[in-house]
């Protein structure tokens, strides 16, 4: 054990071979030994659903760690296998169930792509303000949670309140709050119901304040600040390098957002910022989520004031079937970049589908980012990342 | 027999001086049940209150707005099986919860709510104090080691090395207080009555004496304060969402409320060490300033009017609940409670009334004993609900920061204080 | 003040004080020979007070019962003891304890008994607040000019932070 130890702490990206965690405990007296193998969860109130971390600690501090997931794993993309594409569009809701919108959307475009076919204007700003919307709310909740692991508790119940506003307009639009299947192939199926301008006008005017109370609970609290500065910071070299995408790599200074750099739906005509961060630490992490949900209220302020009138629906046969082929489409979802990459052998049945869900790649800088922190700081880490088990395990 | 009781009634010294056994135990008596009936409030407002922080109600249902909700948590814990881990110790399982129950009761033979208003006036009040709720660290370290399992062992032994090192703190920053009751007189006491008085005496609450040095000292002990009971912000040690648990992990049912009984028992009185040593105690507002007698009237009318103003909030809660049938018990609870503090109103009035004169009659003994009582449980209170509104606002430290903060920050800044103190109180004189 | 029921108390702490002497000695488990020293110290801080020496009782919960014990207690979990000893119960050597503990006791009651005019046969009643302030003056000096034992108090205290720094030094991995 001890041959590798030194390795582990002082390679940088190298993975944890599985012999060196030897998993029982181990006999010597207590103090004897230094290190310790500690397991945290499936079940433990902090790591946002079912995941498993194995930590090796020396004393307090941590030498690595091992990530144990698909204890919700599904099976979504076999099953994708025996589904038409219309039929697998409400299964894509059910992966990152928090933005479930943003799934919709990338799935939908991904088929579009693949069919050669394109939304109609009125369908791509539709899509936009729900899409952006859904953003927000993946915020809120990301906040909330995140607060309530160092242990501010009233944070929680704000967010998860106003998040309310955005559930309702979710609601009335398509018939459900959470798992939307808002989007169809080719455009959307349900017009803007009576009162839709004025609803998210209403919540453009609501939310300002209320992000607001989040920063002044939050922001220039010395506690929080000396619970997230400087702690979980990875480099924007390590971040490209891993492949982490979202959030966790703009605030390790890397200036790359889908949305600006290969545009979809309607973003190209909108005018909003990129925030950047400069430490990659969960501080930077907290104030670029924050500052982006202040850009979303901005794309959505102009796509509201700017919905073109049109059809919603493309020219999309009924059976669809597309040519062989295969593509691979991303759109910047709350998380980090989500992909798909869809293989049609030409039925209607795809040939397999492959989701690059933004949470299982970031997960991978876990180890990285709390290498040398004490165990306290693993669940600050867990919660900045912003993973969501669904999305991770599919 | 009643001449024994009056006989005591009229006395202006403690029991504890009189040597009178028998008002002794009753005020222990008294003291036992206030405290106990004073957890079970705190237990409640504490739930309401983070309820109502974080926009929700709180518990409603059992009781008028959830009044009988500590009842029925302690009947709950009462009913609970009572689990022992296997391999536990048995003797220091059982005692564990006793030694921290023991600690947080006893601090409070010393505790003054008026000038003749505690079981005892010792000498080393203080001292006493300080060194009795220190032992509550040994009823959470036996408590960690007698569950027999490495994280409650390990959450013990760092609770306990959290109120440790904020102990030290604490004690400087009491120093400084104690330093201050020499100023007039020339020679200072430890006893807590005696303290009071010097505040009395010198005309100024001692947060405010030598300012800033006063309120220095009081903010270091307010922030000692918090981390000895474990409450948040320093409650690393006991938080659900970390690794090591608390000391109390594998304790259940009526031995865990022991524990919960001890914490708020232990937050009470550390709240009290603050009032009667910075905010003048049992001393209304301007005692010196305002001394006309009939400033000592409007005020004695305080108490009163406290109990008429919830008896008022009562009554509004009762007019404002539905008026289904299903809530028609909660009404006539809630309308017996308005009725019930309306009457403890009406009472305290009549006794302000009546005790006008400045002569020794019972109304008027009666009038003064209420009203110290009543400024020390106001400010005391005021407290309660501070330590309430930082676990809402706040979130935790990590227990490094935590100990370099007792050690790094605390303890200098405290030791400063002290210093200061001395020589500006020696350049006074 | 007129003390209370005096033997009665006097009894009841010295018993309670041998008796939990006694289960320090003879407790197979550690945690529960340091329990059992914690209730010694408390009874002696008890006879303290009865000496109407309030100061030095408070001082010995403080201290002793507060810090000290806390101390021990720390040292036997975090070494983790087996609880059950693994070695013989008694010593070997058990009859030379015997007698030296028989010498002991004989010293003590020759001292009693012979050196009895010593002893003052009478109880002085000393008035109950001095004992604070009559330590204060041993130690800090009173009426303009240094106590007697001032400045052993200094150096004692001196001797307390090189201690303490020792301790820090010794066992922090890099300085």
């Amino acid at each position: 054990m001890s041959e590798h130890e030194n390795d582990v702490s002082s390679r940088g990206l190298s993975s944890l071979d599985r012999s060196n965690l030897d998993l029982e405990t181990p006999e010597k007296p207590y103090l004897d030994s230094n290190e310790l193998i500690i397991n945290m969860g499936p079940q433990h109130p902090a790591t946002h659903g079912v995941l498993r971390v194995i930590l090796k600690l020396d004393g307090e501090k941590v030498l690595g760690t091992e990530c144990v997931i698909g204890y919700l794993h599904r099976g979504v993309e076999k099953i994708a296998e025996n589904r038409t594409y219309t039929m697998f569009n409400p299964y894509v809701d059910r992966m990152d169930y928090v933005a479930a919108v943003s799934n919709g959307l990338g799935y939908c475009e991904a088929v579009e792509k693949l069919l050669n076919v394109e939304a109609p204007p009125r369908a791509k700003y539709i899509r936009v303000i729900l899409t952006e919307l859904n953003r927000i709310a993946s915020h809120q909740l990301w906040l909330g949670t995140h607060a309530l692991d160092i242990g501010a508790m009233t944070p929680l119940f704000y967010t998860f309140r106003d998040r309310e506003e955005i559930l309702k307009i979710f609601e009335r639009y398509c018939g459900a709050r959470l798992t939307t299947h808002a989007f169809r192939i080719g455009g959307c199926q349900y017009e803007t119901y009576a009162g839709f301008e004025k609803e998210v006008k209403n919540f453009l005017a609501f939310f300002p304040p209320k992000i607001d109370e989040y920063e002044a609970l939050l922001t220039g609290n010395r506690i929080w600040l000396e619970r997230t500065k400087n702690v979980g910071v990875i480099s924007g070299a390590d971040a490209i390098a891993l492949g982490v995408t979202g959030p966790v790599l703009r605030a390790s200074g890397v200036k790359w957002d889908l949305r600006k750099a290969q545009p979809y739906a309607a973003y190209s005509e909108f005018d909003f910022e990129i925030p950047i961060g400069e430490n990659g630490d969960t501080y930077d992490r907290y104030m670029v989520r924050m500052v982006e949900m202040r850009q979303s209220l901005r794309i959505i302020e102009q796509a509201v004031n700017g919905i073109p009138e049109g059809p919603i629906m493309g020219k999309v046969p009924k059976v669809i079937k597309p040519p062989v082929g295969e593509i691979y489409h991303s759109i910047e979802a709350p998380k980090g970049e989500l992909g798909y990459f869809i293989v049609s052998d030409g039925s209607t049945q795809p040939y397999r589908i492959r989701v690059r869900p933004p949470s299982f790649v970031n997960l991978q800088a876990l180890d990285i980012m709390v290498r040398g922190l004490l165990v306290a700081d693993v669940v600050a880490v867990i919660g900045t990342l912003d993973i969501v088990l669904g999305e991770v395990d599919r | 027999m009643p001449n024994f009781i009056m006989s005591y009634l009229g006395s202006s010294v403690t029991p504890g001086e009189a040597g009178n056994q028998f008002w002794a135990l009753m005020y222990v008596l008294i003291i036992f049940a206030g405290v106990s009936v004073a957890v079970m409030a705190m237990n409640w407002l504490e739930r309401k209150a983070l309820a109502h922080f974080q926009i929700r109600l709180g518990p409603m249902r059992v009781g008028p707005h959830g009044l009988l909700q500590p009842i029925a948590d302690a009947l709950k814990l009462m009913l609970k099986e009572d689990i022992i881990p296997a391999e536990a110790d048995q003797f220091v399982f059982w005692v564990a919860p006793l030694i921290g129950l023991l600690a947080s009761f006893t601090v409070y033979t010393v505790i003054p709510f008026g000038p003749s208003q505690a079981v005892s006036d010792m000498n080393i009040g203080i001292l006493f104090m300080l060194g009795v709720s220190s032992l509550g660290v040994l009823g959470i370290v036996v408590a960690g080691w007698a569950s027999n399992s490495h994280y409650p062992l390990i959450g013990a032994l760092r609770s306990s090395a959290q109120m440790v090192s904020y102990e030290v703190a604490m004690g400087l920053a009491v120093v400084a207080a104690i330093l201050m009751t020499s100023m007039k007189t020339g020679t200072g006491t430890l006893s807590m009555i005696g303290i009071v008085q010097s505040q009395q005496q010198q005309g100024i609450w001692f947060i405010f004496k030598f300012f800033p040095l006063g309120l220095i000292a009081f903010v270091i002990f307010a922030i000692a304060m918090i981390a000895e009971t474990n409450r948040a912000p320093f409650d690393m040690a006991e938080a659900e969402s970390e690794l090591t648990a608390g000391y109390h992990t594998e304790y259940s049912g009526l031995r865990w409320s022991l524990f919960m009984l001890a914490e708020y028992a232990a937050m009470i009185a550390v709240s009290s060490i603050a009032v009667t040593l910075w905010l003048g105690g049992w001393m209304r507002p301007f005692p010196n300033l305002l001394h006309a007698p009939a400033w000592d009237f409007i005020f004695s009318f305080f108490p009163g009017l406290t109990f008429l103003a919830l008896a008022a909030i009562a009554l509004i809660g009762t007019a404002r609940m539905p008026s289904h049938s299903f809530f028609r018990i909660q009404r006539i609870g809630l309308a017996v409670f308005a009725a019930l503090l309306g009457f403890i109103a009406l009472l305290l009035l009549v006794i302000a009334v009546a005790g006008r004169s400045a002569d020794a009659s019972l109304a008027a003994r009666f009038n003064e004993g209420i009203g110290y009582v009543y400024w020390f449980v106001l400010k005391v209170a005021v407290f309660m609900y501070l330590f309430i509104w930082y676990r809402a606002t706040w979130p935790r430290y990590r227990f490094d920061q935590l100990m370099k903060i007792g050690w790094k920050v605390m303890l200098p800044i405290s030791l400063g204080v002290l210093m200061v103190t001395a020589i500006v109180g020696v350049l006074v004189k | 003040m007129a003390p209370v029921a005096t033997p009665w108390f006097f009894y009841v702490l010295a018993g309670l004080a041998v008796a939990s002497g006694v289960a320090v000695i003879t407790r197979r488990n550690a945690v529960h020979a340091a329990l059992a020293l914690i209730v010694t110290l408390l009874s002696v801080a008890g006879l303290y007070l009865m000496l109407y020496a309030p100061f030095v009782a408070g001082v010995q919960i403080i201290v002793y019962a507060g810090g000290i014990m806390v101390l021990f207690l720390f040292v036997i979990m975090l070494v983790n003891i087996e609880r059950s000893s693994k070695e013989r119960r008694y010593n070997r050597m058990w009859p030379v304890g015997l007698v030296a503990a028989c010498a002991l006791m004989g010293l003590f009651m020759t001292a009693f008994t012979k050196g009895r005019s010593l002893f003052p046969d009478r109880m002085i009643s000393l008035p109950e607040s001095s004992n604070t302030q009559q330590i204060a003056g041993m130690l800090y000096g009173e009426a303009g000019q240094m106590g007697q034992y001032t400045f052993a108090f200094e150096i004692a205290s001196l001797l307390l932070l090189v201690a303490i720094l020792g301790a820090v030094i010794m066992t922090k991995k890099k300085i």
